[in-house]
Order: structure tokens, then C-alpha cells, then sequence
């Protein structure tokens, strides 16, 4: 039988082992961060010992596993910036209008069909789309434009934007919502209709939150990897024609994982420079996406 | 926390590859080439069936990453559309890692273009070389360079990986040495990628084994391909069984093959499994759309196979001016 | 005060700016529009691809050569093998590191602010990224190889901010008062917790972490990456088996040019999305049920 005070004791030993436990697996998400960057920049560094930075950074040929090697990413991020160049042009104007059109006119009921379906738009898995890209949007527009290839840059392109369109719209949506309404009605006073208050005044007080929302777009839109690992092709090719074969970076990656490098080659070490770049556009990009929502919300909060 | 707890697991467990004890019922892995994975695949497929609870996993990185992976002592069989060369040789001699050469159909490397392409019904090996060679690299984009009186559009390649056997091959007899290769195309292991490029464009052009040509007719048409060499055949040839078959078809005609492990063959399941192969697998080859051997051949097949003869019967290269009955019976 | 002359418009400029009004209307409509039209089109493509498919034999055979023989049960048992092991490592983790986030960790601390930028920077790192850190980590730092319990551990990562962030904002949904009172009774921190704050967020921490796992069902790239095989004609029986799932299954098959596999492809989405129209409604259900009880 204990006595009160060590009982008292034993229960303030197990509150403080519990707090501890619960404390290293909060803090373990840093040890994944910092396994991300470990893993990555080792194989990095040992990559560019045996290639130099300045051949990595701006070669225009990317041709690491043939027996004539260069390692210029060049084409690799062409190919991952003009898709995603696409995909913002179909996914912005389209996101930013459907969250105007829900912000400022749309009734109740309309909203409450509208967003469940994006969300479900959201959630279908990437490798869903890449399949529609490929056997259905492509086709289609092969009949449109006869030169099209099987594999290009357009039909991926489409079809990431609208399976980005969500995210741009909610996020645009949760930021027009935010202006408060006396901004508008001030505007309805002055004998403004809806599309002069929205354009002049409710997306331009918004427009640090929108900005937010296109940057996180493009992010995901780089870091995308079944769409155009099925519909894009694998040829690195430097290039603005969006209607040939190209390979984006995730592309690059699946295709070396699903073939065999072995370990510690300077083959296997391209997919961790790739992943490297990969990682450090996207991160760079989320973290200008985190510093303009912030001063979205300093303005507004 | 996560990794401590997977230490932990993984320092219990063992590695994925290790079989079971118990006669029969370890996985049997074999990889390596694409161009012979339709018919490891097939052969698999119906051995399964016919040994319920026995496990076979295939996979398709190539015969150079198959080689690879089985001179690391990682698979069974490695698949290969080309004989193990020096290098391989090499590498397994040094992991202890013993193997049996073991021929098990013909192929003809198939050219294809769409079919929309109605210019390019043959082509001589020189033009073959002049479009895939390093030097076009960058320089041969359009249909025209190849042949004046050709269309002024782009060309779109698609071939072989560089872990590919086919790959090894091409390059070897069209371009001269093996690994030699423009390398400005679509490259893949895995030939459906290839089939998928070519028949979705127009301008495109590729090359793999004849099986996946044959699945796939109806998308894509076969290019003759002209040797310049009468003695076999004038004019062009397209691969066809009785081509590949009587060597008309040259150079792209070729064996392909499986190296079983010697050690994994001491266990029961990895050699009932070849045995099959060897024995029954002629209907399911030529099923898939390959050229079964010749009855002679498949006899010395088998008997390399009961006697565990190891070590290859190629110097090292892609290709050999010998028969393959010649080379069995040395 | 303005006169009554500057009052009324020009009747010119009027018609333009209600017509202007009218466009945004419209083009806000069609945009909004795309997104839906865009959903139907890939359901009923989808659909009609692969619904003649569908069937019990398609359900419980292994992949083949034949488009008419493959099935998707190796990839369909691979799928739930790999995500039951997924949960049972994500889950008390993720618990428990949004508990000490939300419960016990001071607010304004440098550690605690360290920790949620931290989780919200790793919630935005592509798919793939966690994919390489599988692969250098689990498959051939620590020798797993690529196996069930490689592939689960790197979807363990990539869904671990998903559950933070969904279990502290049920956690925060948990009226203050209900601690208070915990406490003004005598109960230590941890006692609170588990026996008042867990049980009252209960049904939306379970609700968020089945829509974690549903997100983590359709994750194709990093297993991919971390060496899933995509002919595999046997389901794992083994944490240390090699396995394939569900979405790689239909990549593989959008890889084969023959229509055939195109329909087997089609029919392999309908169960993906069938599984996840399973989950997700589950955990709506779920939620919708507990609550009632709990009130």
C-alpha cells in the first residue's frame, strides 16, 4: 500500500514520462525534415563531385544513362515548367473566376453543391487523371490538331490546371471572403455593381491571399507525378513546343525507379539531384505562398 | 520515434528475398529483359497454375539492370534479349554467383512507324545507322535527311533503354558498337512505352521485339529492313516467323535467353520451374509472338540444362556469326 | 450632396457596367462549370471504359498476360495490407504529437512554433520527395528492401501532417471547460486528457485520419519509387513481402497499349474510387453517428 506521497510522486513521474513521449513525437516531424535534406543532399553532394554544378545547373543535354553523359537539368525543368506553365493558365483564370463567382454572386444553395464537388475533384488520386489524360483529353485533341503527338505537354497540362483548379478556387474563395463586407457595401453605395466591387475593390484588398493561393498552385504543380509520368513522355527535350514528347523531373525519377541502378552509381545519384532540385523550388515556393498569406492576414486578421 | 521503431523491426525480420524454408515455396524472382518478359511472364503465368501455391515474380528493368541485379545475388533467372557479356561475366565471377546459359526462342527486332506513315515502307541498314548513330545526335531531326524524296516533318524516336538487351543489340549490329547511341529519343525498358509512342504519332518511329509488334498490329507497320547483303535475301525483309526462323531476316534476328542461378536451382521450386521452361514453353513462345527453336536445338537446350553446364558460349558480344546449334554443340 | 443632374448616369455607361456585371457573372458560371463538367466527363469515361469489366472474376484474379484473365486482387490485398500497416505506425505518432502540440507544448515557445512551421512545410512536399526518402532510408539504409513495411513506412511520413493537423483541430474543437472542470476535480494533465479530451474529439479525430488514409490509398509515386513491383501475381503474406497496390496496378496497365488493358484499367479506377468512396463515406458516417452518442 503506498503511501499518499508516493503515490503523489509516482503520478508525477508518469505525467512527466508521458509529456516527454508525446514530446518526441511532436518533435520527430523535424527528424523526417531533416532525414528529407540528409538523404538528399548526400547523394547531392556525391553527385556533384563527380559532375560540376555549372554542367548540372545550365547543360542544355540530358543524357545520364547512355554511354555519352551529360547532366544538364535543363531540359528536365523545361519540360516541368511548361507543363505547369499550362496548367496555371487553364487552373488560374478559371479558379480565380469560379471563386469570384461564388464570393460575390452566387446563392447559398449554389455554394453548397459547388464545394463538396471540387473537394471530390481534389481527391481524385493523380493516376486517375493520368489516365484520362491519355486515352481520352488526348485523342481529342488530336483531332483538333493534327500534329499532336501521343505524348506532348498539352493534354497533361490541361488536365493537371483543373485538377488544380480547386485548390486555386478555395483558397481564392476563403481570401475574398476574408475582406470584410464593409469594403463591399461601401462600394454598393457608391452605385458599384457586383463586378465593379468584386474586380476594383474585393480582389485587389485580396489580392495577397490570392497570390498565396496561385504560388501554392504552381508548387503542386511542379512536385505533379502521375500525370505527366503517364501522358507527358520520357524524351528530355529543350523545348516550348507543347506538342511533342518531353520529360518532366518526376517523370525522370519513376522512370529510373521502375528500370535498376544500382546503389551508390552515379545513375542512382540523379535521382536524388533531381529530387534535390525538386525539393528545393517546391519549398522555396511554400514558403513565399506562407509569407504572403501571413501578410494577407496582418492586413485583415 | 518511427525510425527507432522500424530499427527495431527490421533488425527481427530478415531480407525480403530470403525464401522460406520448406520445398516449394519460396518466391522465384526473375528480371531483366523486357523483350523476354512477354514470355517468362506467360510461362510463369501457366506454371503457377499448373504448382498452385508456388510464387513467380517477373519484373522488366532490362537485361543489363537484370545482370546487374542477379550478379548482386538479388534474383533467380535473369532475362536477357543479348548474351551476358565480359563485364557481367566479370561481376558475378567475383560474387561466386555461377549461371546456365540457356537459349530459349528467336526474335526479330521489329522496326515500326505509324500507320499513317506512308513513306517509310524499308530501310536500309545505313539509314538505320544514319537516324540512331551518336553523330545524328542533335543534327537528323527530320524525316528528309534521311532520304531526300521523304517528308520535311520531324522525326519522333522511340527505342530501347540503355539497360535494355535490345538496346545492346541495335546498337551493336546497326550502329556498329555496342552502347553507341544518339541519345536525343524516347528511352524506355519497358516496350509498351514504345508501342504507345509510336502509335499515337504520326511521325514516329521505333524499334523492339517482334512480340510486341505482334500484339499490336492493328496500332503500328512494320519497316523492311534491307541489309544490302543478297547472299540471304534481296531486296528488303520484314521479320516474320519464317524469316527470323531461316535467317533471312539479318542482322536483327537473335536468340534470347534465361540464366538460371546454379545455386538457386538446388531448390526444388527455381527448378521445376526452368524445366518447364524448357520442356513446354515452345506454345506459350510462339503464343506471345516469338520464334520457338528448332527441335535439334531445344534437345541441346535441355541437355545443357540436365548436365548444369555453366558459363556462356559467346566471347562477350551482342552477336555471334556462328548458328546457335553450332554453339551448343562446341 | 450631389445635384440631381450628376444623380442620373448617361444611359450608355449604365448598359456597360450591368453588362460587365452580367459577363463576370457568366464567365464566373462557366468557370465554375469546368470543374464540374471536367468531373463528369472522367467519371462517365471512366465508366464506361471499364464497367463490363467488373466482376467477381475480375475481383479475385491475379494479374496475366491476358487482359481477359488479370484481376486486381493482389494489387486490391497489397492496397489494404499496405494501409493497415500505415495506420498502426501514423496513428499513435501523429496523436500523439498533436496532443503535445495542443495540449501541453507552450503556445508561444520557440520549439512549439518550430515544430508546427515545420509540419506545415512537410505537408507541402510532393509525394515523390517522401518516395526518395523511402527509398535511401528504408530500402537501403535500414536493408528493408522493398517491402510492405518500406512502403507503409513511407506512407506513414507523407500522412503524417495530415493527421497533426487534423487531430489539433479536433482537439481544439473540445470545449475548454471540459478540462477545467477535469482539473478543478483533481485530475493530473494526462488523466484529463485521456479520459475527457481524447473520447470527446474521438469521432473527428477518427473522421480526419480515414480521410488521411484515403489520400494515402491513391499515392502512386512514392511506392513506385521505393521499388513496388508492378508484376506481382501473388498478394503479400508478409510485412517484408514485395507487394503492389491498387493505383500502381492501373498504371501498369494504362502502360500496355492494347485496349484491353485499357478497359482493365478503367475497371481498376472503379475500384479505387469504389474503396474510396467506402472510406470516406465511412468516416462521414462515423462522425455523424458518434456524435449523436456523444451528445
Amino acid at each position: 500500500m503506498m503511501s499518499r506521497s508516493m503515490r503523489g510522486r509516482a503520478r508525477r513521474l508518469t505525467e512527466f514520462v508521458i509529456e516527454r513521449l508525446l514530446f518526441v513525437c511532436a518533435a520527430g516531424s523535424i527528424l523526417v525534415t531533416a532525414g528529407i535534406i540528409l538523404v538528399l543532399a548526400f547523394e547531392t553532394f556525391e553527385f556533384l563531385r563527380e559532375v560540376p554544378i555549372t554542367e548540372f545547373l545550365f547543360g542544355t543535354v540530358w543524357t545520364p544513362l547512355f554511354s555519352d553523359k551529360h547532366f544538364g537539368i535543363l531540359p528536365l525543368a523545361a519540360g516541368t515548367l511548361l507543363i505547369a506553365s499550362i496548367a496555371m493558365i487553364v487552373a488560374l483564370p478559371s479558379g480565380l473566376l469560379t471563386a469570384i463567382y461564388l464570393s460575390e454572386y452566387a446563392p447559398p444553395g449554389i455554394r453548397r453543391i459547388v464545394r463538396p464537388t471540387m473537394e471530390v475533384l481534389a481527391g481524385v488520386p493523380t493516376v486517375v487523371y493520368g489516365y484520362f489524360a491519355l486515352l481520352f483529353v488526348t485523342p481529342i485533341l488530336q483531332s483538333f490538331l493534327p500534329g499532336l503527338s501521343g505524348f506532348n505537354a498539352l493534354t497533361p497540362g490541361i488536365v493537371m490546371g483543373i485538377m488544380i483548379l480547386p485548390l486555386v478556387s478555395s483558397l481564392s474563395e476563403d481570401a475574398l471572403r476574408s475582406v470584410p463586407n464593409g469594403l463591399r457595401e461601401g462600394a454598393y453605395a457608391l452605385g458599384a455593381t457586383r463586378m465593379q466591387a468584386a474586380l476594383r475593390v474585393v480582389v485587389p484588398a485580396a489580392l495577397s491571399g490570392i497570390s498565396a493561393a496561385a504560388v501554392l498552385a504552381v508548387s503542386r504543380a511542379i512536385g505533379e507525378t502521375m500525370i505527366v509520368a503517364i501522358a507527358a513522355g520520357q524524351q528530355p527535350r529543350l523545348t516550348l513546343d507543347p506538342r511533342v514528347p518531353i520529360e518532366a523531373m518526376t517523370a525522370y525519377i519513376v522512370q529510373v525507379a521502375l528500370g535498376d541502378t544500382p546503389a551508390g552509381s552515379l545513375e542512382y545519384r540523379t535521382i536524388f539531384a533531381v529530387g534535390m532540385m525538386l525539393f528545393i523550388s517546391t519549398f522555396t515556393l511554400n514558403l513565399i505562398s506562407n509569407w504572403l498569406r501571413e501578410r494577407f492576414r496582418e492586413e485583415y486578421a | 520515434m518511427i525510425v527507432i521503431l522500424a530499427l527495431g523491426l527490421s533488425a527481427c525480420g530478415g531480407d525480403a528475398n530470403r525464401s522460406s524454408t520448406g520445398a516449394g515455396s519460396g518466391v522465384i524472382t526473375a528480371d531483366g529483359s523486357s523483350t523476354v518478359f512477354p514470355a517468362t511472364e506467360a510461362i510463369a503465368e501457366e506454371f503457377q497454375k499448373a504448382n498452385p501455391g508456388t510464387r513467380v515474380t517477373v519484373g522488366s528493368s532490362g537485361t543489363s539492370g537484370g545482370f546487374q541485379k542477379f550478379c548482386r545475388n538479388e534474383i533467380d533467372i535473369s532475362d536477357a534479349s543479348r548474351p551476358i557479356r565480359s563485364s557481367e561475366v566479370d561481376a558475378c565471377k567475383a560474387a561466386g554467383i555461377e549461371y546456365i546459359e540457356l537459349p530459349v526462342a528467336y526474335d526479330g527486332l521489329a522496326v515500326v512507324v505509324n500507320p499513317k506513315n506512308t513513306w517509310a515502307t524499308s530501310m536500309t541498314v545505313a539509314e538505320l545507322k544514319k537516324m540512331w548513330e551518336p553523330a545524328a545526335q542533335g543534327k537528323i531531326m527530320r524525316w528528309n535527311q534521311i532520304r531526300s524524296d521523304w517528308p520535311d516533318r520531324e522525326i519522333h524516336l522511340f527505342g530501347a533503354g540503355v539497360d535494355s538487351g535490345t538496346f545492346d543489340y541495335f546498337t551493336e549490329v546497326i550502329n556498329g558498337k555496342t552502347d553507341a547511341s544518339r541519345g536525343d529519343y524516347t528511352s524506355s525498358e519497358d516496350d509498351n512505352v514504345i508501342v504507345q509512342g509510336v502509335s499515337g504519332d504520326e511521325n514516329a518511329l521505333g524499334y523492339f521485339g517482334f512480340a510486341y509488334y505482334e500484339q499490336n498490329k492493328d496500332k503500328l507497320k512494320l519497316v523492311g529492313v534491307d541489309d544490302g547483303d543478297d547472299a540471304n535475301g534481296k531486296g528488303p525483309i520484314l521479320p516474320s516467323p519464317e524469316t527470323v526462323k531461316d535467317g533471312t531476316y539479318r542482322p536483327l534476328s537473335r536468340p534470347i535467353f534465361i540464366y538460371p542461378k546454379l545455386q538457386s536451382l538446388e531448390r526444388p521450386e527455381v527448378n521445376s520451374f526452368v524445366e518447364f521452361y524448357v520442356m513446354k514453353g515452345a506454345p506459350l513462345i510462339r503464343e506471345v509472338g516469338y520464334i520457338p527453336l528448332s527441335d535439334r536445338e531445344y534437345e541441346l537446350v535441355r541437355a545443357r540444362f540436365k548436365e548444369r553446364k555453366t558459363g556462356s558460349m559467346f566471347s562477350g558480344e551482342a552477336h555471334s556469326q556462328m548458328t546457335l546449334e553450332q554453339l551448343l554443340t562446341r | 450632396m450631389t445635384s440631381r443632374v450628376d444623380a442620373i448616369p448617361p444611359v450608355r455607361t449604365e448598359i456597360v457596367r450591368h453588362l460587365g456585371d452580367r459577363l463576370l457573372a457568366g464567365f464566373g458560371i462557366l468557370a465554375t462549370l469546368l470543374g464540374l463538367v471536367t468531373l463528369g466527363a472522367l467519371l462517365f469515361d471512366v465508366f464506361r471504359d471499364g464497367f463490363g469489366r467488373l466482376s467477381w472474376q475480375f475481383l479475385t484474379s491475379f494479374p496475366s498476360r491476358r487482359a481477359s484473365d488479370a484481376g486486381i486482387y493482389a494489387a486490391l490485398i497489397g492496397s489494404l495490407y499496405v494501409i493497415a500497416l500505415t495506420a498502426v505506425i501514423a496513428i499513435p505518432v501523429g496523436i500523439a504529437a498533436a496532443l503535445y502540440l495542443e495540449e501541453y507544448a507552450n503556445r508561444r515557445g520557440r520549439v512549439a512554433r518550430l515544430i508546427e512551421i515545420n509540419i506545415a512545410n512537410l505537408a507541402g512536399v510532393p509525394s515523390i520527395i517522401y518516395g526518395l526518402l523511402g527509398l535511401g532510408l528504408f530500402v537501403r539504409w535500414m536493408r528493408m528492401g522493398p517491402s510492405v513495411l518500406a512502403g507503409a513506412s513511407t506512407l506513414a511520413l507523407l500522412v503524417l501532417p495530415v493527421v497533426i493537423l487534423a487531430t489539433r483541430e479536433a482537439l481544439r474543437a473540445v470545449p475548454g471547460t471540459l478540462r477545467e472542470g477535469s482539473y478543478a476535480l483533481g485530475a493530473t494533465k494526462w488523466q484529463t486528457t485521456w479520459h475527457q479530451v481524447l473520447p470527446a474529439a474521438f469521432p473527428s479525430i477518427l473522421t480526419g485520419l480515414i480521410l488521411a488514409l484515403s489520400r494515402a490509398i491513391g499515392e502512386t509515386a512514392p511506392l513506385i519509387t521505393i521499388g513496388a513491383l508492378t508484376y506481382v501475381p501473388f498478394a503479400p503474406n508478409s510485412i517484408w513481402s514485395p507487394f503492389t497496390v491498387l493505383p500502381i496496378q492501373v498504371f501498369n496497365w494504362v502502360s500496355r497499349p492494347q485496349a484491353a488493358f485499357a478497359e482493365n484499367a478503367a475497371a481498376g479506377i472503379i475500384v479505387l474510387l469504389a474503396v474510396l468512396l467506402i472510406m470516406n463515406g465511412t468516416a462521414i458516417a462515423l462522425r455523424d453517428r458518434l456524435q449523436k452518442w456523444r451528445l
